[in-house]
């Protein structure tokens, strides 16, 4: 099986460019990630690219082609579209195609533009990912449907909006000097718990902003990296996809996210790795529960047991597993297409050591990913793994 | 973007179980290994049987989980803030309404199923009644 390193990652900054369209936001992501890598455009065999509103927000289905002719590249290129996951996703197949030997040098990455609809618009938009009959006719929105499952959490396991305002709270620290960061500041547990309720007992500081933005990655073969020189001293060694019912009312229990359990099973087979081994994490936080359930589907603590882990420092910058050194979803923002790719974009150079806060991971050698889509119907987990000098 | 109710098309399967709650006569589907689920449905998702019979749905169900909602969709602009919960009759759960302030909701609340309109554009949707 071919080996897969990660040559080369780029991003535009995330945040509000309402006249921006998703070619524009891709071409620029996708030339940094090619820049980085020093690979030639013309040597790319395909683009997997993530968008999931496209076709409502910019009227503009079929996307595919289209970033790869914003990027320049003269390759097929296919949309995934898996909500939130639709980037994670595409790296998958992406993942595979270059251990299978079907490609040597793939693009992969995503764009979303959000800002161009009123916020009333863009909530009814993002509700798309849920059940349209059993949910939103129902009035279910992406935050109702995260504050359901909040509101399962504590009544199973305890904890308090304190508990999920100390995860806002370090998301946004670790965002200050990302400056691909839409909000590159701090807040306060009192902020937080202070800012107006979106669906209780979430508020809005629990929740991530509408972000317009784009990411893209270039993976190659270990084969293509040796025979070309670049310095790509990160490697792609799991990766796992887990599946669920589609509406929360069809899942046995609203307070676990099991699709991402199985994800991050398989990924870390797939890489020979256990959760013990992972030194850094870029989890989906779309809203701070989100978080909670991430750390407890990838293992690193027990369920019931991850709430606490921003409020006891563990999960912090200093803490024994930094989570979302980006400042993740919360502080980065969330281009929903561009999520899953951003988040490996991020890792890899957290692992590489020329990230803004490398500095608190100086040792780390083992960084996963996890991508949730929906209110975790569809869940990728990627172990990424600095490979030895 | 937001269709209003003259111009809906009827999903079969979903508008025929809307009907039958509003008469009082919710039902779900059961198959031959005892898994509940909702319609349209010709599969069961958890067993893979195509056996498939409507089944009455319990008159009342436990709140599972529940939120208010105070950031609506346009299609909701008018009837926020409302509470939505997740509601478990034991074979299956349905998501809907409930007419009851969040206050006087929690889980384990018992309540039963019956059809309204939204206040917005008067949509069906399912609602729960507290019991
Ligand atoms: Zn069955």
């Amino acid at each position: 099986m071919t080996k897969v390193r990660v040559a080369g990652a780029g991003m535009t900054p995330f945040g509000s460019h309402p006249e921006r369209t998703t070619r524009d936001l891709f071409a620029e992501a996708g030339t940094r990630a090619l820049d980085d890598a020093g690979v030639d455009r013309g040597d790319v065999e395909a683009v997997h690219y993530g968008n999931f509103m496209g076709a409502l927000s910019e009227h503009q289905g079929h996307q595919g082609p289209l970033a790869a002719e914003a990027l320049g590249v003269q390759a097929p290129a296919t949309r995934y579209e898996s909500a939130c996951a639709s980037s994670g996703v595409a790296l998958r197949q992406a993942v595979r195609d270059v251990r299978n030997g079907e490609a040597d040098v793939l693009v992969v990455g995503g764009a979303e533009r959000m800002t161009n609809l009123a916020t009333a618009e863009s909530t009814e938009v993002l509700a798309i990912a849920a059940d349209e009959l059993y949910e939103v006719r129902a009035g279910v929105t992406f935050p109702g449907a995260y504050a359901m499952m909040a509101a399962a959490y504590f009544e199973q396991f305890g904890g308090s909006r304190e508990d999920l305002a100390h995860v806002a709270v370090k998301n946004h620290a670790n965002a200050v000097g990302n400056h691909h960061a839409q909000y590159q500041r701090e807040i306060t547990v009192e902020e937080v718990l202070d800012s107006p309720a979106v669906a209780d007992p979430l508020h809005l500081y629990d929740a991530c902003p509408i972000t317009d933005g784009a990411s893209a990655v270039v993976l190659v073969s270990e084969d293509y990296a040796e025979d070309n020189g670049l310095d790509a001293g990160v490697a792609i060694t799991g990766t796992g996809q887990g599946g669920d019912r589609m509406a929360l009312q069809d899942r046995e229990d609203a307070a676990t996210s099991p699709a991402a359990t199985a994800a991050a099973e398989e990924a870390y087979g797939d890489a020979g790795v256990t959760s013990d081994d992972v030194d850094v994490a870029e989890v989906h936080d779309c809203f701070t529960i989100a978080e909670v359930l991430a750390l407890e589907s990838l293992g690193f603590f027990e369920t019931g047991e991850g709430v606490t882990a921003a409020r006891e420092g563990v999960t912090t910058r200093d803490g024994d597993l930094p989570v979302n050194l980006s400042g993740g979803l919360k502080a980065k923002g969330h281009p929903v297409g561009a999520t899953g790719t951003s988040q490996v974009a991020e890792l890899t150079k957290l692992l590489r050591g020329d990230h803004v806060n490398s500095e608190h991971v100086p040792d780390a050698r083992v960084g996963v990913a996890h991508n949730a889509g929906g209110t975790v119907a569809s869940a990728v987990v990627h172990v990424l793994e600095e490979v030895g000098e | 973007m937001t269709d209003t109710s003259e111009e809906r098309v009827r999903d079969a399967g979903f508008d025929d179980l809307l009907d039958a709650l509003a008469e009082g006569d919710g039902y779900y589907l059961a198959c031959a290994n005892g898994h509940g689920s909702l319609p349209p449905r010709r599969v069961c998702p958890e067993c893979g049987s195509t056996d498939l019979d409507e089944e009455p749905l319990p008159e009342t169900g436990e709140v599972a989980t529940y939120t208010q909602v105070h950031v609506p969709a346009p299609s909701f602009a008018d009837d926020a803030p409302y509470v939505t919960a997740v509601v478990d009759f034991g074979p299956v759960r349905l998501t809907g309404q409930v007419l009851a302030d969040y206050e006087d909701v929690e889980i384990g609340t018992e309540v039963a199923p019956t059809v309204g309109e939204t206040e917005t554009n008067g949509e069906r949707l399912v609602r729960f009644e507290l019991r």
